[in-house]
């Protein structure tokens, strides 16, 4: 084709060029033969057929079914126990506590519920507060913080963040941590101890370290710098308002876990995503020789210290313990998702070869022709 | 318009007046009348639209006024205003990079133009004052001033031709830069002006500037000293236009009467074609109806918002609680922020980037059209031109093609084939030899084997050499070769030079040419005398006295010449039906019948008369005619009563056949169109006879086709009045070829080949002025819609005789008909202007008539074979691009913001983003832009070969079958599927945000990132699911998008950014990758979202294959029939039968 346009442009040119009349007019603007230009770069046509897709559906369907049924079965054996602890029922230990709450009362109101577990808890066990009805991810709570704040900025430690408001300042001094979130901090003390049988406790150890993201524990959140006592580091500002004490004594036992980088107040920070969450609280090592269960089977004593009101709001509260896997706690959906997914797939790879069955002869040789 | 409506209050009163005066040389003209220079505006040209200062604020208004724009001003002043989720960042960049870069573009846009303006304007000119001659700039030429222009200059402004170096007052000029013609036009001078122009005083009194280059009206006075003023009249042929360059002439004078913006260079500057496309009405019906979507939206979560907030301790719980500023505003005006708010957050669906995206798709897409060497056109060295891009997509939703004849569907490239004297035949052929070049051939007439008398042959032939007006190329000058003519090579005297012919029209030179052949040459025009040679090989001179010009209302022209023997003669030659009526009715009967042969066959037919006028008579005529051409008004309509006078009482000559060959290709063009579901009209001026068989030459009629005819003939056959006739007849055809035809189920998709019959329709000029503008006004609107009714269900409809302005008429009843199909004109001359104009596509030719309907053209082709292409290929891809591009758009921002949306149900209808603000603004401009843009521009889901093998693939788009509420519906629909399959997918995995294997949890901005991350990938990959046409660009856009993304979204998270003031997404994604159910879930949720549309594209899959298999055995029996009948002479069997019933 190109060939042939060349030879008549030979022409065309003899009797175009006849002088300089038109320069501008008479140009040639032979497009190039470029083939991009011409829209025939060379590609690939891919066209979905059913001989195509069947296979595809099999193997997914091959692939699916067996992750789900490991997922599912995994779950399964993730143990789990909830207590709702919240005192709403009369007969509920924290009945009382939990109708008597007042914001200024000095005794914290002690409860403890008590119940069994049937199977033993194997491996690390992680102990979890869940809330219910507690909005995190509202947009005026979400936003109510200073990172750079909490970040260790000493400008902002002393002028935080407008977001803050209105838990920006108190008495005219800036609240250190600032904002919705960090004043809300959960605060109730959660203890297990074991009942042997002969009814005496034995407490279990409740390990604080390792419950938040180690980015956040060791970037995202700092101590403002300058003096390893943070008390004169926090000495102008003021603790939030509905906080008990100021955030460099969070964690009396633990020097390291003061001030913006205490793990529980980090793991708060982390704004959940729905209403109903869980955030994890503590770690439940497992014994060292491996031969017991973490928590065998029996009767324990979750001691709950009740500070933190959530009848106000029709919250509900809840301590969680759980095994984990490799996939993280127990959660079924993933499970029943893949092996719904997987049958589909199958199902409908044989509905396809069926199709493709009765149309088949003629479909496959019917590509475009090109 | 404005402008010039200042101009004139500016002006003065002297501007309000119809005429403006200019003093020629700013002289003074008589001493009585006291010399007053009138103000007219300075010969700057400005083009450009800014100036540095306003550039910005007229910049942005400017943009600003188009309403996308104002919209997204709207949502960024509100995010500005009101306390939002989201900050006014997201929407605001997006924004400003749209306005920037537009602004970019138009401001060097601009300051191109005012390069050229500053070019122009500073070109130096040499300006007569007070008889020495001055350089000036151009901008300061001032009306009256006197202008030397030299050769291969361009013109400053609009002259007066006052003086020419050339000896015969005329000058050469072309006018490419203005209308493409590059043919030389004769301008000639004001007669009487003196050669001193030093002392000339005159004065010139002239029409308001007005922007068609082929009028203008003047008068010119000139005093002389001792002497009553002289009055000449000033025509276009005097006005030499600014733009314009002087060709074969040393140096010509001029004085400027328009200068500046009121030229008429100036003055068709605007005037670009306002097309909208059927799309874009599309794109707008789907905006409303997300906008819709997104109020009720942002309605509902208001509404649900203080339902909720109602509810004991929700509204403001120990633990979150409202500011003082908040607690204070009142209730309603946060129930209206709290609305907008949600708008705001939700704004996302109506995105500022399809907007940014089908422009750019526009823009760059029409580069594939100029781009494509298939079109180009190694005779006029050209390739298809794109005037606008706006229109691309149309070219694929074409349902209506309306076509002219002659030079469109024909070559218009003249052959002179016979000529009938007194009712004799004579056929030129080339086996005798030259000197007896003239000889008789047989016809079907019954006459003797006889030539007419010596006497009335050669007054023919003087008729055919004298009654024209066509130049003879002078062999010294240097002219291109894309003229008119070609040169002529059949030269009977060889010792002359090789002689070529330049004219308007090339009817004009074949006749000349075929005079040639007989002997009689056209040796040229000098100073008014035609020269001729006869066959003695004696020189014959005529002077040329007037000559009454061609029109298409009269069809005829004519000249009056006196010939050395002193008689006047009146030539005149024209269309038979214009001629027949002024002759002598005797004479009519016995051309008649060569004339209607001769039209059956194809050919263009034009009868040639003469008259000799009388010394009185010529003296009236003379006098009428000086007088109509000095009117100032109405000047045209006087010059046609007294053309029309003169030309009566004439004796009928003989007749000429010409023929004009069929386009290459053009009956596998037409073929092909039609095959494609368009319906071809076509629009000629020609007589029936000669368009008939053009039709059925290019197989728009073809032997089977009924032929339901509606033209004076029919209509005078039953003897009754006109109307009544009328009436009758439409009420018929409208029963044979609507009401008794097989009801139509698929409108114009369905199949044309099957066996019901095929009916054309032919209508001519006068009966179409009778339907459309009929006397009683009852029955006008029932006769269009019946007229409308019976075309419709035609296959091929043929309207001969008409005017340019009812081709307009025509297009416009169909375009407004029912269902309001797309319609496309395409034509070459100026005559087509009007209906190129009036469809919704207009297509030109760069034909031999000028370039008028190139200039007007949406698009323009070389020749009509590339029709084909256009539409079948490239509309068709544009279409199908477009559409996609279109649907893509919205379903991919709702199923962005659906999660969003019901992700409010669950945080207490706060307007918290699910997404982090770099997600919000990075998504449609980064993350998923791309891929869509490559799809939009490189897309070829069946290959070009195959569309153009195919023609009834055209079908499949046809009535905008992408973009109707079905397939809307379906993306719609899966766009909801996915939005919620992402969002519950999400939620059910949170149901225990322990999703890490150290049983640390998840927040809400993971939720969002999940869900974010399994919306790009998806929508992504379903892009790369409908993409049949994998370049590597492709390969490229899509994969590198997701590269991206994942590159980004570590990259944001990595780095505790200073200026951000939540750390939001740090070491998010990461994270969210460390977790196995997370990758499980994205996963599952990628593959089951594109589910549907794999299912659907097997389920489709059984039945087009087939079909489209079907399709080529088809074509190509259909395709080597047509080639071979290409390849035959218009002359068909299929009419030749046909024809002899006509005569």
């Amino acid at each position: 084709m190109a060939s042939s346009y060349n030879a008549k442009d030979e022409d065309g040119h003899h009797s175009g060029s006849g002088g300089p009349a038109g320069p501008g007019v008479n140009k040639s603007k032979k497009p190039d033969n470029t083939a991009f230009k011409q829209q025939r770069l060379p590609a690939w046509q891919p066209i979905l057929t059913a001989g195509t897709v069947l296979p595809a559906f099999f193997v997914i369907g091959l692939i699916f079914i067996p992750i789900g049924i490991g997922l599912f079965v995994t779950s399964n054996n993730i143990k789990e126990l909830e207590i709702d602890y919240t005192g709403v029922d009369p007969s509920s230990p924290c009945y009382d506590c939990a109708q008597n709450y007042s914001w200024n009362s000095t005794a914290p109101c002690v409860c403890s519920v008590e119940f069994t577990l049937d199977q033993p808890f194997e491996g690390n066990v992680f102990m979890y507060y869940g809330l219910s009805n507690f909005y995190q991810n509202h947009r005026r709570y979400v936003k109510s913080r200073d990172d750079s704040q909490l970040n260790g900025d000493k400008v902002s430690l002393t002028n935080p963040s407008k977001e803050c408001e209105p838990y920006r300042t108190n008495d005219k001094k800036p609240i250190a941590p600032c904002g919705a979130i960090a004043n809300s901090l959960f605060n109730d003390t959660l203890e297990l101890s074991h009942v042997n049988p002969n009814k005496t406790r034995t407490p279990i150890t409740l390990v604080k370290k390792g419950i938040a993201w180690w980015t956040d524990k060791h970037v995202k959140f700092r101590n403002p710098s300058g003096n390893s006592n943070l008390t004169i580091v926090f000495q102008n500002t003021t603790k939030p308002v509905n906080w008990r004490k100021p955030v460099y004594e969070l964690d009396p036992s633990d020097p390291e876990n003061n001030g913006f980088i205490n793990e529980d107040f980090i793991v708060w920070m982390r704004t959940a995503a729905l209403p109903t969450f869980r955030k994890l609280y503590r770690i439940i090592q497992k014994s060292k020789d491996n031969l017991t269960p973490t928590l065998p089977r029996g009767t324990y004593v979750l001691d709950i210290t009740y500070n933190y009101p959530v009848l106000s709001f029709d919250g509900r509260k809840r301590m969680i313990l759980s095994t984990i896997s490799w996939m993280g706690g127990k959660n079924p959906f993933l499970g029943i998702a893949y092996i719904t997914v997987g049958s589909i797939c199958f199902v409908l790879g044989v509905v396809l070869l069926f199709i493709h069955h009765k149309y088949g002869s003629r479909s496959t040789s019917a590509d475009i022709p090109n | 318009m404005l402008r010039r409506r200042l101009n004139r209050l500016l002006g003065g009163d002297e501007n309000r007046v119809d005429s403006r005066t200019i003093y020629v040389g700013h002289q003074p003209c008589s001493a009585t009348e006291g010399f007053t220079p009138p103000k007219f505006c300075d010969n700057r040209i400005v083009s450009s639209k800014y100036t540095l200062w306003n550039f910005l604020p007229k910049n942005l208004f400017e943009q600003f006024r188009r309403i996308a724009n104002f919209y997204f001003l709207i949502i960024f002043l509100v995010q500005v205003i009101v306390d939002t989720p989201t900050s006014p960042v997201t929407s605001g960049l997006p924004l400003f990079f749209v306005i920037t870069v537009t602004a970019i573009k138009q401001g060097y846009e601009d300051w191109l133009r005012h390069k050229a303006d500053n070019e122009v304007n500073k070109y130096p000119v040499r300006v007569l004052e007070d008889g020495r001659q001055t350089s000036k700039e151009s901008e300061k030429i001032k009306v009256g001033d006197i202008v030397e222009v030299i050769e291969d200059e361009t013109f400053p402004c609009d002259l007066i031709l006052l003086q020419s170096s050339r000896e015969d007052d005329t000058c050469f000029v072309t006018t490419a830069s203005l209308d493409g013609e590059s043919n030389h036009k004769t301008h000639y001078t004001v007669p009487d002006t003196e050669k001193d122009l030093e002392s000339l005083s005159a004065t010139i009194e002239c029409e308001q500037p007005q922007p068609d280059l082929y009028k203008f009206v003047g008068r010119m006075h000139i005093y002389k000293p001792d002497q009553d003023p002289l009055v000449r009249s000033l025509g276009p042929e005097n006005l030499l236009l600014k733009g314009a360059t002087l060709k074969n002439t040393k140096k010509i004078y001029g004085v400027a009467v328009y200068t500046g913006m009121e030229t008429k260079m100036a003055l068709n500057y605007q005037g670009k074609s306002q097309k909208r496309s059927a799309v874009e009405k599309s794109i707008n019906a789907f905006l409303l109806v997300y906008l819709c979507i997104l109020v009720s939206k942002a309605l509902v979560c208001t509404s649900l918002k203080y339902w909720w907030q109602s509810r004991d301790g929700q509204d403001e719980p120990w633990y979150n609680q409202k500011t003082q500023k908040e607690k204070d505003t009142n209730m309603y005006l946060k129930m209206f922020t709290d609305f907008l708010s949600f708008m705001v957050l939700f704004n996302f669906i109506i995105p500022v980037s399809m907007y940014v995206t089908v422009e750019m798709q526009k823009f760059l897409g029409s580069f594939f059209i100029s781009w494509d060497k298939d079109f180009f056109d190694p005779e006029i060295r050209e390739g298809a031109l794109v005037n606008t891009s706006d229109l691309n997509e149309e070219l694929g939703q074409v349902e209506y093609v309306f076509t002219d004849k002659t030079g469109t569907l024909t070559q218009n490239n003249m052959e002179f084939i016979e000529c009938c004297i007194d009712g004799f035949q004579y056929k030129y052929r080339d086996s005798r030899t030259e000197l007896d070049g003239f000889c008789v051939t047989d016809g079907p007439v019954s006459k003797l084997q006889q030539k007419a008398g010596r006497e009335k042959e050669e007054l023919f032939l003087r008729a055919l050499c004298l009654c024209h007006t066509v130049q003879v190329k002078e062999a010294g000058s240097q002219v291109d070769g894309d003229q008119v003519d070609g040169l002529d090579h059949l030269n009977p005297h060889p010792e002359e030079e090789e002689r070529g012919f330049i004219a308007s029209s090339p009817d004009e030179v074949a006749l000349v040419k075929g005079a040639m052949k007989y002997g009689f040459t056209f040796l040229g025009l000098e100073s008014k005398n035609m020269k001729i040679r006869n066959r003695q090989n004696d020189v014959e001179e005529y002077e040329l006295l007037h000559v009454l010009n061609f029109d298409p209302v009269r069809r005829r022209m004519s000249v009056i010449v006196k010939s050395k023997a002193g008689e006047t003669l009146l030539f005149c030659k024209g269309a038979d039906s214009s001629i027949f009526p002024r002759v002598r009715q005797e004479e009519v009967e016995r051309i008649r019948m060569h004339v209607e042969r001769n039209a059956t066959e194809g050919y263009r037919t034009l009868c040639v008369a003469f008259k000799q006028l009388s010394a009185e008579e010529f003296a009236l005529a003379d006098a009428e005619l000086r007088e109509a051409r000095l009117a100032l008004q109405d000047r045209e309509e006087k010059l046609m009563a007294v053309y029309n006078q003169v030309e009566t009482g004439m004796s009928l000559i003989g007749a000429t056949a010409v023929e004009d060959r069929l386009q290459e290709e053009a009956a596998e063009t037409m073929e092909a169109l039609q095959g494609a579901g368009m319906k071809v009209w076509v629009l000629t001026g020609d007589k029936m006879e000669t368009a008939k068989s053009t039709c059925y030459a290019c197989r728009l009629f073809q032997r089977g086709t009924e032929l339901l005819e509606l033209t004076v003939r029919t209509l005078e056959e039953g003897g009754r009045k006109r109307e009544e006739r009328l009436h009758d007849l439409l009420l018929e055809y409208h029963r044979r070829a609507v009401q008794d035809a097989p009801p139509v189920k698929g409108g114009v998709t369905r199949s044309w080949s099957t066996a019901n019959q095929d009916y054309g329709f032919i209508i001519d000029g006068a009966t179409l002025s009778l339907i459309m503008n009929p006397s009683l006004d009852a029955s006008s609107s029932r006769h269009k819609n019946l007229f409308l009714q019976i075309c419709q269900n035609c296959t091929a409809v043929l309207c001969c005789r008409m005017a340019p302005l009812q081709k307009a008429q025509i297009v416009k009843m169909v375009k407004n008909s029912k269902g309001s199909p797309i319609t496309l004109s395409i034509g070459d001359g100026a005559n087509d202007v009007s209906m190129i104009l009036e469809a919704h596509v207009g297509i030109g030719i760069k034909g031999k008539e000028g370039r008028q309907a190139v200039r007007n053209s949406d698009y323009a082709i070389p020749k009509l074979k590339h029709l084909k292409k256009l539409l079948l290929a490239h509309g068709h891809l544009y279409y199908v691009r477009i559409a996609h591009l279109v649907q893509y758009f919205f379903y991919k921002n709702l199923c962005f913001i659906l999660p969003q949306f019901l992700y409010q149900f669950f945080c207490g209808y706060s307007q918290q983003p699910l997404y982090d603000a770099a997600y919000l603004t990075m998504y449609n401009i980064c993350f998923t832009s791309m891929p869509i843009l490559a799809y939009s521009l490189l897309e070829q889901h069946i290959t070009i070969e195959v569309l153009l093998d195919n023609a009834t693939l055209y079908r499949e788009v046809a009535k905008n079958a992408m973009l109707r509420w079905g397939p809307f519906l379906y993306w719609t629909v899966l766009g909801v599927f996915q939005g919620l399959l992402f969002f519950f997918g999400a939620w059910f995995l949170f149901s225990n945000p322990a999703l890490q294997d150290n049983g640390q949890v998840f927040g809400n901005w993971s939720y969002g990132t999940i869900v974010f991350t399994v919306l790009v990938f998806t929508v992504t990959l379903k892009l790369a699911l409908d993409t049949r046409h994998w370049t590597w660009i492709n390969h490229f856009v899509i994969w590198g998008s997701l590269a991206f993304y994942v590159f980004f979204s570590f990259f944001w998270g990595g780095i505790i950014w200073p200026f951000l003031k939540q750390q939001r997404l740090y070491f998010v994604f990461a994270n969210m990758l460390s977790s196995v159910s997370a990758w499980l879930v994205i996963i599952l949720l990628i593959l089951l979202s594109l589910m549907p549309d794999i299912l659907l594209a097997v389920l489709r899959r059984p039945k087009s294959p087939r079909a489209r298999q079907k399709i080529p055995g088809q074509s190509s029996a259909g395709g080597t029939q047509s080639s071979r009948s290409s390849a035959r002479p218009l002359l068909m069997r299929t009419f030749s039968d046909e024809s002899n019933t006509v005569i």
